[in-house]
């Protein structure tokens, strides 16, 4: 009998659990084996500096992949980096990965890109994995039903070194998403629904499970998208079982398995999916045709609506905490209560990062695009996840699309995600951005997010305001 | 890591829910390759006018709250990314203990791993201690993690609940890789299974 043939009831999450426990030692947290170990240069040199103190090696250095992202400059990258302190960063994760023999996707490297859009390019992450990363969105990797989950710096130094990781185990929720979505609403419109409706805590100590037909229908970009913002909830990690189009994505790739390994493989992934019946902690349905696309007007991704809506006002609120959090969103927003969410202006359109900047999200906002100009005084870049995505979406013309509109085409990276690299909004500046957090200051101190979709946030580069895209 | 014993102290009081990560320590602080020396910009863009002086309003400037190791928070404490630099910053500006009625995961995970204690209080005893401290503020709270206990001057104290294995190594002040690495013969053992059972792993 295999590991994974088990007669018990499981859900996806229980099986991945238990076929990754090494030990329960008494008075100790349960110890899980980790597959795959991700890394970027921002939470990783203080794990190498800890290992090095300790004259400790790394275990398994072929379970890691690294790339350079949330520093990287996303024009002028012949140029030296100016910033004395990312140069360093960005230098020390070089050496790091050379020192412990790591493959690291550098900036001139024709594979570099965000860590989250690499990844899954090279079928570095396969169903029934355990992968961490320090980076709270390693979530996007649920899509492909792996294990996938943000961990620490201290956590990092301790994969590094022991291949294992200490860990509760989390509660299982499923969030069950039937129906057909309107045209033109996305699996992002659905992930900030469900953040909108269980709240930023809502999954506090869970991990997510999506499914439902409405899930099955999304391609893997889209179940990408979604399982990335599962942070967003509040939950560990996002789970979508593997399919059909799981497996036709992965086959073919860098790290997929071939050949006899190919199947072997196969039969272990799809063993992978919850027994019916299984038991969850939690169960969330939504109906996916009453999904609109969605903008948020406040500084938590939980405050957000409907684009046919309204701004809230504090006093729609019954729990004083939300309408304290609605006035102090709408102080910094610079936003009036009860305005229509087609009445507020953009200065600058940001499509890209690990949440929405795959090559679907180009094709959808190049068509968006298409024939366009962007507004007067708006600003907009498109920063493709990879050079991969950006060479596919140049291979199929949609660059020329963007450009003839107005729009800046850049080098991949980050970016405007978290405004590290120096591509920011200034105070008061106002954006219509594809990424996945509106926190203040999350894109330049004092600078004003509006989470939505890469086709929402296409039309209202061309507006100069929020509009209906179902309406175009 | 630091043991983690008993605390006496002042406590500072943060009446705002959904503190992120953001806030705790802005990206422009990531780029260090060290481990220390985050405590200057913690809460940067709160704390600071652009001028680079003190901005008076924000709490933790009020001259009551200096040298304050306690923190009481709003609901769901520490969401957004999982910069363990947002706890590096909290120790390093001289907290040791927070206490709020939920905390994000990740956040929740990486204090204990630099010797924060995060105590869960309930949503009323949360109330109480923020009337408390608002009402005598300087006054003096003690957390007693051998027994799990908070006491306050105006009695507004209770007993908290701590993951057992977390709050011995706390106690301890033990380094959760050592302690992983006692069972290396465990993790070998299993390697080997996982070898045969997904071979294409390890190809
Ligand atoms: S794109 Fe944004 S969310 Fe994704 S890894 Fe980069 S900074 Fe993090």
């Amino acid at each position: 009998m295999k590991a994974w043939e088990d007669t018990m009831k499981k859900t996806m999450y229980e099986k991945i659990w238990d076929s990754h426990l090494v030990a329960e030692v008494a008075g100790q947290a349960p110890l899980l084996y980790v597959d795959r170990h991700l890394m970027h240069e921002v939470t990783s040199p203080q794990a190498f500096e800890g290992l090095r103190l300790a004259k400790r090696k790394v275990r398994n250095p072929h379970s890691i992949l690294a790339t350079m992202d949330h520093c990287v400059p996303t024009k002028d990258r012949d140029l030296p980096i100016a910033d004395p302190i990312a140069k360093k960063q960005i230098e020390t994760m070089a050496q790091n990965c050379e020192e412990n023999g790591l493959n690291l996707y550098d900036m001139k490297n024709p594979n570099n890109g965000v860590i989250h859009i690499v990844v899954p390019e090279h079928g570095f992450v396969h169903p029934g994995m355990v992968v961490v990363c320090g980076d709270s969105h390693t979530a996007t990797h649920g899509a492909f039903g792996a294990l996938a989950f943000g961990i620490g710096t201290s956590e990092v130094e301790h994969v590094m070194a022991t291949q294992t990781l200490p860990q509760q185990k989390s509660k299982n929720m499923l969030i069950q998403i039937d129906g057909e979505l309107s045209k033109y609403a996305s699996a992002k419109d659905i992930a900030l629904a469900i953040t909108g409706k269980i709240g930023t805590a809502g999954g506090n100590g869970h991990v997510i499970e999506y499914a439902g037909s409405a899930i099955t229908k999304l391609s893997m970009e889209g179940r990408m998208t979604l399982c990335n913002m599962a942070i967003e909830a509040g939950a560990r990690a996002g789970l979508v079982a593997p399919d059909e189009k799981t497996y036709s994505y992965l086959k073919g790739r860098e790290f997929t398995p071939s050949g006899a390994s190919w199947d072997q493989a196969l039969a272990y992934w799809k063993s992978l999916p919850s027994d019916d019946g299984a038991a969850y902690d939690t169960i969330i349905t939504l109906d996916a045709a009453e999904i609109e696309p969605q903008v948020t007007w406040g500084t938590s991704p939980e405050q957000v609506t409907g684009i046919s809506n309204i701004i809230p006002a504090p006093e729609d609120f019954d729990d004083e905490i939300k309408q304290q959090a609605c006035a102090n969103a709408l102080d910094y927003m610079g936003l009036t209560a009860h305005t229509k969410i087609t009445d507020i202006p953009v200065d600058l359109i940001f499509i890209g990062s690990c949440t929405n900047g795959r090559i679907e999200d180009f094709r959808i906002a190049a068509e968006v695009t298409k024939g366009t100009k962007i507004a007067d005084k708006v600003t907009a870049i498109a920063v493709p996840g990879s050079y991969h995505v950006k060479k596919q979406a140049e291979d199929e013309g949609l660059d020329k699309i963007f450009i003839d509109a107005g729009w800046e085409w850049r080098e991949p990276g980050c970016s405007m995600c978290l405004a590290m690299n120096g591509d920011e909004l200034t105070i008061g500046q106002r954006s219509a951005s594809t990424s996945n957090r509106n926190f203040e200051g999350r894109q330049g101190k004092g600078g004003r997010t509006h989470l939505v979709s890469p086709a929402m946030a296409a039309a209202a580069a061309t507006a100069g305001h929020f509009v209906d895209i179902r309406k175009l | 890591m630091q043991a983690y014993k008993k605390h006496e102290s002042i406590a500072a009081l943060m009446n705002r829910s959904n503190v992120d990560t953001d806030q705790i320590i802005p990206k422009q602080f990531l780029k260090k390759v060290e481990r220390t020396g985050f405590g200057p910009h913690l809460f940067h863009d709160w704390r600071f006018n652009d001028d680079g002086s003190d901005n008076a309003e924000f709490e933790l400037n009020k001259p009551a709250f200096k040298g304050a190791q306690i923190l009481v928070a709003g609901d769901n404490f520490g969401c957004g990314s999982s910069r363990e630099h947002a706890p590096w910053a909290i120790a390093d500006y001289g907290f040791n203990t927070i206490i709020s009625s939920s905390y994000a995961d990740i956040f929740y995970n990486n204090c204990f791993k630099n010797s924060i204690l995060p105590i869960v209080a309930t949503k009323k005893q949360l109330a109480s201690l923020m009337s408390e401290v608002a009402a005598n503020e300087g006054g003096k709270f003690i957390v007693d993690l051998e027994n799990q206990t908070l006491t306050t001057p105006a009695g507004n104290g209770f007993k908290f609940d701590v993951d057992p294995v977390r709050k011995d190594n706390l106690l301890k002040g033990l380094d959760d890789i050592g302690l992983t690495m006692q069972h290396t013969d465990l993790i070998d053992q299993y390697e080997k299974k996982h070898k045969q059972n997904y071979p294409w792993l390890w190809a």
